[in-house]
């Protein structure tokens, strides 16, 4: 260890501070999620996307449902609420809506954004409401052990289909597109640059901002269907992405263990909900209408 | 190796051993395969990462943006020696990063 005072050195005698470090809420690491897990990359490439924007973080607020990637809420040093489960998104709503000027951001998992929340997200989309929903998709209900989610690939075994599912699963990507979203990108946790890229992009463009992002599930969803260790499904990440921006999201589909085609898919312009609000009262009602949120 | 022939890379990592948990993430995906696993083992029982081999560590920090448990960071010697001239001590360097 004498070779290397940096790594031999205390972490209370570090010249610099990791630069994530501002953004989390330090009581409360170590975390809680098991080693492996992908979710704290994502954790960290929206720390960088946040730095990346130069946004006030005053002004941003995180809303969570319930989960394994719900806690994110708990650890990010912002305006943080941890919903209950499935109505992250109409308590962002909400948010937004009484005060138009934060940004609010959406970060939970697959099972409370497509299962519980399913609902909510379509109307969001539908509406353009201007949130940006960070979806972490992991296959799989991590939290409560195991079950099967409506993310996971046909073919994968999971504690609630033991023999394998048979169920058709949701391909995120072409939902979020058909409902009305104006950003939609897929990237997984072995993209760490482009996710950053992807999360900033995402937290600028105005509207119904959607990334997903496949982490793997080391305890429950790997170990089941031994695929191996978390860093395993990372490489597996690395070895069959396809980079294709722009691919029609019909065509994104996950199969078990397959390709993955990652990358923006939409990117377009839409009038957010306050703006058709104001726009519709303000030709109905005309001087009587004062705008709201400006 | 003595203290005198330690070969210097371009940057160096930084690993906060107590709450790594030897996912390995920073180990396979280093640009440049600098690190690898500690003899040594933290209160928890895993293998934090070590610069193996100091020489080929660019600072990039990719270890950094992969780490789920926010334990390690690098930083090119350039980029350290900018943040702590001046400040007298850590805390001082830390706050001027933030």
């Amino acid at each position: 260890m004498s070779q290397n005072l940096a790594i031999a050195a205390d972490e209370r005698e570090y010249p610099v501070e990791n630069p994530v470090i501002p953004y989390l809420r330090q009581e409360r690491i170590p975390h809680i999620w098991c080693p492996g897990c992908g979710i704290g990359t994502t954790v960290n490439c929206f720390a960088r996307a946040l730095t990346e924007s130069k946004r006030d973080l005053d002004q941003v607020a995180i809303v969570s449902g319930i989960g394994c990637t719900g806690r994110v809420a708990g650890y990010l040093n912002l305006d943080s609420f941890h919903t209950t489960h499935g109505r992250a998104i109409p308590f962002a709503t909400g948010l937004k809506l009484s005060n138009p000027k934060l940004k609010v951001v959406v970060y939970s998992g697959d099972g409370d954004l497509f299962a519980i929340g399913g609902n909510h997200f379509v109307h969001a989309a539908r509406r353009n409401m201007d949130l940006t929903v960070i979806c972490v998709n992991n296959f799989t209900y991590g939290m409560t052990g195991g079950q099967l989610a409506p993310t996971t690939p046909i073919g994968a075994s999971q504690t609630t289909m033991p023999y394998g599912n048979f169920e058709n699963p949701f391909n995120l990507p072409f939902l979020a597109d058909a409902c009305g979203a104006v950003y939609v990108a897929r990237w997984t946790v072995f993209h760490v640059k482009q996710l950053t890229r992807a999360m900033h992009e995402a937290i600028s463009k105005p509207g119904f901002t959607f990334v997903e992002v496949l982490a793997p599930c080391p305890t429950l969803y790997s170990r089941r269907n031994k695929l191996g260790d978390g860093v395993d499904q990372v490489k597996y990440y690395k070895e069959r992405s396809v980079v294709k921006h722009g691919a029609a999201t019909k065509e994104v589909a996950l199969g078990f263990q397959g390709d993955i085609v990652v990358g923006k898919f939409v990117d377009r312009e839409r009038e957010t909900w306050l703006d058709g609000m104001n726009a519709h009262f303000e030709k109905v009602l005309g001087p009587r209408y004062r705008r709201y949120g400006e | 190796m003595s203290d005198g022939t330690v070969q210097r890379g371009r940057g160096t990592v930084f690993v906060r051993k107590e709450i790594c948990k030897g996912c390995s993430y920073c180990i396979d995906f280093c640009p440049t395969k600098c690190l690898g696993f500690s003899k040594d083992f933290n209160a928890k029982g895993y293998h934090y990462p070590d610069l193996a081999r100091p020489a080929d560590c660019s600072g990039c920090d990719m270890c950094g943006l992969y780490c789920p448990d926010f334990a390690i960071y690098g930083m090119r010697y350039r980029d350290l020696e900018k943040a702590t001239a001046g400040a007298g001590t850590a805390a001082d360097g830390a706050a001027k990063q933030a």
